[in-house]
């Protein structure tokens, strides 16, 4: 449990201020992430998804001089066993009723239900089940993590603008890679893009990454991708990094490879540098001593969300706060290029998907060209007409 | 190559009579005169000096409008000199690493430019081009603005939100002032009184007393505030928010928003708009703001404070610089690596000048 408090200093101002100090507290609820992934650089460190929340409170804080707010974090972080309602209640106690969540589906909704009786509101960091913005979404969660509709929209509109217009697509055997794959039909079916054939990689429960490891892959994939109909690109559902990571370079046909390995959608990556960006990862790298992942990136807009709209209300209200941040009036800067907003309807953030092969972000989603009413960045996900989220 | 300017000497003196943010400009007074290069230039400086001596001789003669703009190329590392009577790039200068925010002195000999990944503001002599030393700057030094007297360079340390005060004839650093978040705009206003910091993460406009070196004042803008210029008469602040999209007017006496400029481009999508660098012209009735990836300047009325026309220049425009005489308006444009060349009276673009890569500050100087 780390707790950190900046100190103030009261200064003239000309901006809303309230009379006396107004504490921030938030709350870090977050899970261990697998340390099972395919390539060393992804095994999470210690202090994943808390870094960034730590980053978005120190920027909080220099603003929070100005204006006579402090914002504190207190970390709870959660073994496999642990009850997510004790940890929660343990972190309403300490006064924290802004709470960064980094949990699966199942332990985000009952974090929602108790934190309902008590006024918290949530930001969900890392789940990007569309359920939980559609049937299951809930009034005290705002989504800061794209969902997989969004990543799958935003890879599918490039791989349309390329003309890579026909996939095989090749899932793993757990359910999130079926949600996923799901997401990836979904795509080709809104930009016109054709799964040509879908094939299941079986977890087996082999060693990954052991001695032999590179023999056996090299080996296995390109049996797994041979004799498939004519295709552009293959498409990797593996969010439980089983074989994806092992595509690339390895597949019976020279093709790209694209989803889960190769050109990947997420919404930040430690290589992206526009739009200012370079800014905030240097300043990741000089306090935490390691790169800024699409967890610790989305923890540190959480915070910043939170401090943006306590600035504008000159309050530390949950409520006050949410309903600015469903209004006409928030937008955040989080150097994706646009402002970003929140889909009043699910409380999902909008914004752009990055395209990272792992060095270099290669495009920014949406794609130019793909028109849209209200916002471009709504051409990604789920939209308003087709939404099943009654938020309560 | 250099040119003896014994006349236009006293001009530059006149007009850079107060210090500029380092994208801004140079101005000229209406009737200021220049000494005119017609073909002075090849590009690599090996004219020797008889030659050089000669063609002053001849070149005194000709009164005109010639001047030298000076273009910081974020990526490329390099400033890119150009020719604005020829209308082209004559001299591209190694500089530090991340050259962003560039400024001239008073007598436009030297132009200091933010190397923010060297840590250091480098002075670069105007007449040899090459760089003559560096100033200590903290760290990651994005824009500065001078002082109206010279002496005294504010500079905005992006990674340390502090505003740097330095003495420019000691190179010394006497001060910092902490600010918000991602420190940028930088602005004195023409009396030299107040300094105007932006913070772009915290999204404020600090206003600053530069005797007590103390803020006065904290005012939110939108998101992203990128850029601050004062009217001539210090009778307006603006202050551009990028992701916001806005303009803020602010009255820099009551210390207070007066109101937000809009934008609208049919067909183009709000998020597309952002506004970045501001340019009024001298008499304070139009302004220019460049809009970033709308690939527009925008030109607004000042006074009414309506948008009069929007115009395409080149991809991803940052900032603005006049000609002294205001015949020109030239826009750096990030993606597109080259400058365009506005012609203010018909407000059509002339030309594109290609310069190196990431043109992100632009400043004009008599010759």
């Amino acid at each position: 449990m780390k707790s950190l408090v900046a100190a103030f200093c009261l200064l003239l101002v000309a901006a809303p201020v309230a009379a006396e100090t107004v504490n921030v507290k938030v709350g870090v609820l977050r899970e261990a992430h697998s340390r099972e992934t395919l390539s060393i650089l992804d095994i999470p460190a210690a202090d994943d998804t808390l870094a960034g929340a730590l980053m978005g409170a120190a920027d909080n804080n220099t603003t929070g001089k100005f204006t006579n707010q402090t914002f504190e974090t207190i970390d709870a972080k959660l073994d496999e066993g642990d009850n997510v309602v004790a940890a929660l209640d343990s972190l309403i106690e300490k006064g924290a009723l802004f709470i960064i969540a980094d949990l699966s589906p199942e332990r985000l909704l009952a974090a929602s239900e108790r934190a309902k009786s008590k006024g918290a509101l949530l930001f969900n960091v890392s789940a990007t089940d569309d359920r939980l913005r559609e049937e299951d979404c809930r009034a005290n969660v705002i989504h800061v993590a794209p969902t997989r509709s969004m990543l799958a929209d935003g890879l599918a509109q490039y791989l349309v603008w390329k003309q890579w217009r026909r996939w095989l697509m090749i899932k793993g055997s757990h359910p999130k890679d079926e949600l996923l794959a799901q997401a990836f039909r979904n795509s080709a079916r809104k930009f016109g893009a054709k799964v040509v054939e879908e094939r299941v990689y079986e977890d087996t429960g082999g060693g990954r990454r052991s001695d032999s490891g590179s023999v056996q892959t090299q080996r296995q994939m390109p049996l797994l991708t041979q004799n498939a109909p004519a295709y552009d690109a293959l498409i990797a559902a593996d969010e439980s990094e089983v074989f994806g990571g092992y595509l690339p370079y390895r597949t019976w046909d020279p093709r790209p490879v694209a989803g889960s390995a190769g050109l990947m959608p997420t919404n930040w990556d430690p290589a992206h540098e526009q739009w200012g960006a370079l800014q905030l990862q240097n300043r990741f790298i000089q306090t935490f001593r390691r790169l800024m992942n699409a967890r610790d990136n989305a923890a540190w807009l959480a915070m910043r969300m939170i401090g943006e709209a306590a600035t504008r209300t000159a309050s530390n209200d949950a409520e006050k706060l949410r309903l600015y941040m469903l209004g006409k009036d928030f937008s955040i800067a989080a150097f994706k290029g646009v402002r970003l907003t929140l889909r009043p309807w699910n409380q999902q953030l909008r914004q752009p998907i990055l395209l990272s092969d792992g060095r270099i972000v290669v495009s920014v989603s949406p794609q130019e060209g793909f028109l849209h009413q209200v916002s471009e960045l709504d051409t990604l996900g789920v939209d308003q007409p087709e939404t099943k989220c009654r938020l309560k | 190559m250099q040119i003896e300017m014994k006349n236009a000497l006293p001009i530059v003196a006149r007009l850079t009579r107060h210090g500029r943010a380092c994208p801004g400009h140079q101005r000229a007074s209406p009737n200021g005169v220049g000494a005119r290069d017609k073909r002075g230039h090849d590009g690599r400086y090996a004219i020797s000096m008889t030659i050089s001596a000669f063609l002053c001789a001849i070149l005194s003669f000709t009164p005109a409008h010639a001047y030298k703009a000076y273009v910081s190329n974020e990526k490329g590392n390099s400033v890119t000199v150009i020719d604005t009577d020829k209308l082209e790039a004559i001299a591209t200068v190694k500089v530090g690493r991340r050259p962003r925010g560039i400024a001239l002195n008073k007598d436009g000999s030297e132009l200091y430019i933010c190397a923010g990944d060297d840590d250091a503001i480098q002075a670069l002599d105007t007449k040899t081009l090459k760089i003559t030393g560096k100033l200590p700057s903290g760290p990651d030094p994005e824009l500065l603005a001078l002082s109206p007297d010279g002496s005294i360079i504010y500079v905005s340390n992006e990674n340390d939100n502090l505003v740097t005060l330095i003495d420019v004839k000691k190179k010394e650093m006497i001060g910092d002032i902490p600010v918000g978040v991602e420190p940028e705009g930088m602005a004195v206003s023409p009396d030299g009184k107040l300094l105007v910091n932006t913070s772009e993460t915290t999204n404020m406009a600090h206003l600053i007393d530069t005797q007590s070196k103390e803020i006065v004042a904290n005012i939110l803008v939108d998101g992203r505030p990128r850029f601050a210029e004062f009217k001539q008469d210090g009778s307006e602040l603006w202050v551009s928010s990028e992701v916001g999209g806005t303009v803020a007017v602010i009255d820099p006496v009551k210390r207070e928003l007066k109101q937000k400029i809009s934008f609208d481009i049919p067909a183009m999508s709000k998020e597309a708009i952002q506004p970045i660098g501001i340019s009024f012209t001298r008499d304070g009735k139009r302004a220019f703001v460049a809009l970033g990836p709308a690939n527009r300047v925008a030109v607004i009325d000042a006074e009414t404070k309506k948008i009069e026309k929007y115009f395409l220049v080149g991809q991803r425009v940052w900032h603005l610089a006049f000609t002294p005489d205001e015949k020109y308006l030239l826009t750096a444009n990030g993606v597109s690596n080259d400058v365009s060349v506005i012609d203010v009276a018909s407000l059509k673009v002339l030309k594109s000048i290609p310069v190196g890569a990431f043109p992100w500050g632009v400043v004009v100087a008599p010759q």
